[in-house]
């Protein structure tokens, strides 16, 4: 009986899995593959051993990217994960009305504009004769204005707020989903214990939504690692390299200069690197458990 | 949490097993057997049966569909299928669609890359000769050509071109007005005075952008005039042994840094792509813009007519040659296609058919290339169209086209030309430390 009912469970797990083989293991092997050799993705391809692996390590302007996206960390989840905190707090102690739930959706519209439109849109505003500029320049500040994406030292910031503003509505739902689970018998205790509004954030709702930002911390780091759309349309790297990352790297090795088997080389350390990164992330988590 | 932890290390192992397994199996990705596609004889006889040619173009290149409607009328039986997608989508996209099974007859190619050498393309030669192109200008088609060993300009044809371009400077004619510039410059040195003219007035004097790297059309309007320009046609043309980093390369790289430096450029030049510089140059910022042909409708349609001049680069000194850049907007017949004559006859009508290179004329503003004895086509008296055809006609008396330096090897553009000219342009490079890393690139993408 318990055999027929392993069978069954396998027999329904079997198109998730048939799909999952076929659409991620499957790529994810051959890309491990063609990282060996060296292939324009048409033509005859030559066994190369480590070689693209020595050339990523060995030649900067293919390590440069990479610096870069850990960079874009602070912008992808710092910011998002710790205004998402303090912006579900406020809206956690506001009475709930519309104002309170119209708030919440404001937060998340970001969510759901596709990056791409929003690359283009923030372009705009960065120009020279964009809306930050007139801002700066309406409150007296036009010293400060400049053309931001264009600027080698404000390009890989600016870019990097695109993302913040994109992540920190998700941060900031899934956080009050979070808060919402806390039992509120505990902040009674904290208040009758004579905590304050402090005391209370830090013994009773951080660890409450641990496991939120344990998940934020994951996907916006995997997002900042393996960022594209965004870069892609608003500087395509520039100026110089300043805001080069892997993603448009391995996009122009691949399609642009047909150095598959580089690509998918590169493509590989950035799936380690996310794995490097974010294991120890879970099991910091785990080990708190 | 613990099987995540653990999941890496099996898919390392299952990866590792798998990919010795394939490397052990001899499975190595590619195919080596590239065939050339090339049936031998051919026939110049435009089939009587019904086909349906399969043609993959790029969007905003409207040519294609004009010239299908008119050559379907001419001939009932030959039917168009025509798929666009963006230029950037199909540059990356091309040589996986010339390799699918169902391949298109016809494809824009701008740039042949591996092409020949993985066998993805069909060897023109063969029409050449039937068709008689010996008559074209052997400089238009010199960039379709390409040996066995990846070098061009030579060996056989494997692109045509549907109207070729010439690239200069549009000029608006308010703001010279407005300066006091009383007639195009005619060497470099009255080009600078007109641009210190303009910045005297309070006027920008180049709109260029540099976000997508279009601002080279500067560059290389410089280094043109600056040296040999076959030096420069061997290197984009990778004959071995040519390089980038020559005295001309040097000085047009200096020439450049120093306008910027002065203010000629606008000052947010790294921020501002193509369809920018086009959109702010005919919304009247900018007395001059590099550009081709093919935005003088553009140009004309906002500035008004006369509102705007377009001219050659002027040489260094008065009478000098002219060199401007200039390409076919290049097609090839993939080896896949099973319409290869048909395909051809369809390439040399839209040639040699008045109909035809009328449609070329009038939809792209290029030079519909050809035989240069064949009666030009008619245009509106004064436009900027009839303008560049003139152009184009007296480049071609001096046997000065170029290439464009973006298409010198596949990666080039993006991954040399517009991050350092982006240095270059914000004084972080020194023009010297600027031609030797192109030159470094080019090297390095060429070994790929």
């Amino acid at each position: 009986m318990a055999r027929r009912a392993l069978l069954t469970g396998w027999l329904f797990l079997l198109p998730a899995v048939v799909a999952y083989c076929l659409f991620v293991l499957y790529p994810l092997l051959t890309a491990v593959q063609y990282s060996f050799y060296k292939w324009n993705g048409i033509g005859a391809s030559t066994w190369v051993g480590l070689y693209n692996y020595l050339q990523i390590f060995t030649d900067p302007t293919l390590l440069a990217p990479i610096g870069n996206a850990l960079v874009l960390i602070i912008y992808f989840t710092i910011i998002p994960v710790v205004s998402g905190l303090i912006l579900a707090t406020l809206i956690r102690n506001m009475r709930q009305n519309a104002f309170s739930s119209a708030a919440r959706t404001i937060l998340f519209l970001p969510q759901i504009v596709p990056l791409v439109a929003a690359g283009i849109a923030w372009s705009w505003m960065y120009a020279q004769t964009g809306t930050i500029n007139s801002i700066l320049n309406t409150v007296g500040l036009g010293f400060l204005s400049r053309s931001w994406l264009a600027d080698f030292g404000t390009a890989l910031p600016a870019v990097g707020l695109i993302g913040s503003w994109v992540l920190t509505g998700l941060c900031t739902v899934l956080l009050l989903t979070g808060m919402g689970k806390i039992d509120p018998s505990l902040y009674e205790a904290a208040r009758i214990d004579g905590a304050g509004w402090f005391r209370m954030f830090g013994a009773v709702t951080l660890p409450g939504v641990r496991q939120e930002i344990v998940v934020l911390v994951t996907i916006t780091i995997i997002s900042a690692l393996s960022s594209f759309d965004i870069i892609y349309t608003t500087t395509k790297g520039g100026p110089g390299t300043t805001t080069l990352v892997p993603g448009i790297s391995i996009f122009r090795l691949a399609f642009v200069q047909g150095q598959v088997g580089l690509a998918s080389a590169l493509g590989i350390v950035l799936l380690i690197l996310v794995l490097a990164v974010v294991l120890p992330v879970q099991r910091i988590a785990r080990e708190r458990d | 949490m613990s099987t995540f932890i653990r999941a890496p290390r099996a898919v390392v192992l299952a990866a590792a097993a798998a990919v010795t397994l394939l490397a052990l199996a001899g499975c190595a990705p590619g195919s080596s057997n590239a065939s050339q596609g090339q049936s031998g004889s051919v026939s110049t006889a435009l089939t009587t049966k019904k086909v349906t040619l399969k043609i993959q173009d790029e969007t905003g290149f409207p040519v294609t569909s004009n010239l299908a409607a008119e050559f379907t009328k001419q001939h009932p039986n030959v039917k168009f299928k025509i798929v666009r997608d963006s230029f950037q989508n199909l540059l990356a996209n091309s040589p996986r669609l010339m390799a699918s099974a169902d391949a298109p007859d016809l494809i824009r190619l701008s740039t042949l890359g591996s092409t020949v050498k993985d066998g993805l393309v069909t060897n023109l030669d063969p029409y050449f000769k039937a068709y008689g192109w010996d008559k074209f200008s052997a400089g238009q088609l010199a960039s379709a050509r390409m040996t066995t060993a990846g070098v061009r300009g030579e060996g056989s044809l494997w692109q045509f071109g549907l109207g070729y371009s010439v690239t200069g400077i549009y000029m608006n004619q308010k703001l010279a007005d407005k300066v006091g510039i009383t007639s195009v410059p005619a060497t470099i040195d009255e080009l600078e005075a007109d641009l210190q003219k303009a910045k005297t007035a309070g006027v920008l004097p180049v709109q260029t952008g540099m976000q997508d790297g279009v601002g080279t059309f500067v560059l290389q309007a410089l280094i043109n005039q600056y040296g040999d320009k076959a030096k420069l046609i061997d290197w984009m043309f990778n004959k071995p042994g040519a390089t980038f980093d020559t005295p001309a390369s040097l000085k047009g790289a200096t020439k450049f840094q120093d306008w910027a430096t002065k203010g000629y450029l606008p000052t947010d030049v790294n921020a501002i792509n193509y369809t920018t510089m086009v959109a702010n140059f005919t919304a009247g910022q900018g007395l001059f813009m590099w550009d081709g042909n093919w935005d003088a409708a553009n140009v004309q349609k906002a500035l008004g007519k006369g509102g705007a001049q377009f001219f050659l680069m002027p040489p260094t000194t008065k009478g000098g040659k002219y060199v401007a850049m200039g390409a076919g907007n290049t097609f090839a017949i993939p080896s896949k296609s099973k319409n290869h004559d048909t395909t051809a006859y369809f390439l040399n009508w839209i040639a040699t058919n008045s109909k035809a290179r009328q449609i070329v004329v009038d939809i792209t503003g290029a030079s519909p290339g050809g035989d240069p004895a064949q009666k030009l086509p008619t245009v509106e008296k004064g436009s900027l169209i009839e303008t560049a055809l003139a152009m184009s006609a007296s480049v071609g008396k001096d046997d000065g086209f170029t290439d464009f330096i973006a298409n010198t090897t596949s990666g080039i553009y993006q991954g040399a030309l517009q991050p350092d000219e982006q240095l270059l342009l914000t004084d972080k490079i020194t023009p010297d430390a600027f031609t030797k890393a192109i030159q470094a690139f080019y090297e390095k993408d060429l070994a790929g």
